[in-house]
């Protein structure tokens, strides 16, 4: 693929002495785009003068799909979105349908919901920044927090039964109680988490390569970071102090003490640095949410939308029943719309939901923070160098599955 | 500053061109008549500190009347005073064609790209309006309703089987 208005700049230019022109193809697969995406430079030596993005190699249709299953089974079409932290991207669909029927969810699930999301936003964030390390040509971080990772997946695996693609959590609640071993899990791995954070932290903070690589290197102003619609750390981090959990709380986030750190000016290095600290804060959110977990029912009492014990099914005959219109979707959904966000891995993650009382949403629509902050990647990688590009592109934390839907 | 008073100013200043409030699930929706969007948008962000448009998209109706059969959705969100607006515009399907907000917001540039490829709306002047999730020689619209997901011609498989089909024929 060629970009008309690069070959005419490089045509005019080709008999300057002063330039070194070329095209340059970053994807679509490159070992530093974590994804599939491509970048066309147009490269001057190794200084950026402009790029043109390609996006969509990984386009699934997801919108069109949600229009033609029923509620239900949507819910694994939002994991695969960002497949770094499937069940915030689950919990918050499940919140979306529970908020237009007006569900009453109790305590014990959000609290539940909360642990949830808040290992997969430690999961989502020990990616970004360790990756950032390797980008900057440092395996051994990486290595070092991988690990917690597979131990976070474990815990998954404990609640839900898979590790990846979650598809955790139904309408009404959790599909399970959280068990004695899960907590006894979570207490071991938020252990780790404290002694291994401490010592990559002790690792990468103040370490001379990495501050070099990444202060002042793909920086954006805060005025320029709303314009884009940045949100999540990437905005925290241009110093704009907007968190979903904390301007329209949900799933009982008010009942938490914690804080939203913010940088200043923008760049990789804040960027690490705020997703670092919000690291800390989940593990003190956990801590707090199994501290104080509430006792009670880990579902609403809601017949129509929540599956009844197997019990039921088997030996009473209502049981039976509803477990076969669940099963085959016939969910009383009002009409309506409605637009629920949630804090995601990399922001604000929304979905907008008109039903017209069918069987399956009359549109469903996500708002996916990559795809609308990677935008602006073109303007911050200009006139830097390519390989403050790489460094650029691991620190905002795009993931395919979530640009392309 | 309230909701109650961002939609006293704002039916003040574009009084007969929006209306027809609803209010679900905590959002209210305002109708804004199409002529009026791009200037609603920027009273309300330069005026009323709506500094940032949270998501923008399309919607089809494929049974509304002639006029009414798209309809381009705005959430906006005023971060200072943390209120949420829902904008509505319909746009008949003969004339598929709304102002751009890429002067206010930069953000809306992709957007208004996915709402083109999918629904087949032009955005007056916007910079690149080009496909970006589909290919280029893509003809046809994805999301309107009328496209099928799958190839229509299969055989092998009875929809009504699968729980596939909308309303349960």
């Amino acid at each position: 693929m060629s970009v008309k208005r690069f070959e005419e700049y490089i045509k005019k230019h080709s008999n300057d002495p002063e330039h070194e022109l070329q095209v340059l193809n970053l994807g679509p697969t490159h070992p530093s785009t974590h994804g599939i995406f491509q970048n066309i430079l147009l490269m001057d030596g190794e200084t950026i003068l402009d790029s043109e993005p390609t996006v969509g190699y990984i386009h699934r249709a997801f919108e069109k799909i949600a229009e033609h299953r029923p509620y239900n089974q949507i819910t694994p079409l939002t994991d695969r979105m960002n497949y770094c932290s499937a069940p915030i991207n689950n919990i918050g669909y499940l919140m979306t349908v529970e908020k237009l029927v007006g569900l009453d969810i109790p305590k014990r699930a959000q609290y539940i919901r909360v642990i949830m999301m808040e290992l997969a936003r430690i999961t989502d964030h020990l990616i970004c920044n360790s990756v950032l390390g390797v980008d900057t040509g440092a395996l051994t971080g990486f290595l070092y927090v991988f690990q917690l990772r597979e131990k976070v997946y474990d815990i998954y695996e404990q609640i839900c039964g898979a590790r990846l693609t979650t598809n955790m959590g139904r309408i009404g609640g959790m599909e399970r109680d959280l068990s004695p071993k899960a907590i006894e899990m979570i207490y071991d791995v938020l252990k780790d988490m404290k002694k291994t954070f401490g010592e990559f932290e002790t690792l990468m903070n103040r370490n001379r390569i990495l501050m070099d690589r990444t202060i002042n290197v793909g920086g954006i102003s805060a005025e320029r970071a709303l314009s884009y619609g940045f949100s999540g750390p990437n905005l925290r981090a241009a110093g704009v102090d907007y968190d979903v959990r904390l301007m329209n709380p949900y799933s009982s986030y008010e009942d938490f003490d914690f804080k939203v750190p913010v940088g200043s000016s923008g760049d990789c290095y804040d960027r690490y640095c705020v997703r670092q600290a919000e690291i800390w804060e989940s593990i003190s959110i956990i801590e707090q949410a199994l501290k104080n977990l509430p006792d009670g029912d880990f579902h609403a009492d809601a017949p129509d939308f929540y599956l009844p014990p197997k019990q039921e099914v088997y030996n009473v005959m209502e049981g039976l029943i509803y477990h076969f219109k669940i099963v085959m979707g016939e969910l009383p959904v009002p009409v309506g719309e409605v637009y629920h966000s949630v804090e995601g891995g990399n922001g604000e993650l929304g979905f907008y939901l008109i039903s017209d009382g069918g069987r399956s949403p009359f549109r469903l629509h996500f708002r996916r923070p990559c795809f609308i902050y990677y935008q602006a990647f073109a303007e911050m990688i200009k006139g830097s160098m390519l390989s403050d590009a790489i460094a650029t592109m691991s620190s905002l934390n795009v993931i395919a599955g979530e640009l392309d839907a | 500053m309230d909701k109650q008073e961002v939609i006293d100013q704002l039916s003040q200043r574009f009084e007969g061109h929006i209306g027809n409030l609803e209010e679900t699930c905590g959002l209210t929706t305002i109708q804004v008549r199409r002529a009026y969007i791009f200037e609603v948008i920027k009273f309300l962000k330069e005026d009323l500190s709506f500094n940032f448009l949270t998501d923008l998209c399309a919607v089809h109706f494929p049974d509304n009347d002639e006029e009414m059969r798209f309809a381009m959705v705005y959430h906006i969100h005023n971060l200072f005073e943390n209120l949420r607006l829902r904008l509505r515009v319909f746009l008949p399907e003969s004339d598929l064609t709304i102002d751009s907000m890429t002067p206010l917001f930069a953000s809306a540039n992709w957007q208004e790209r996915e709402t083109y490829d999918f629904f087949g709306v032009i955005f007056n002047g916007h910079p690149n309006l080009v496909r970006i999730m589909n290919m280029d020689e893509m003809e046809v619209f994805p999301m309107r309703k009328e496209f099928p997901m799958e190839d229509a011609g299969r055989v092998d498989k009875d929809d009504r089987f699968f729980g596939r089909t909308i309303h349960n024929e």
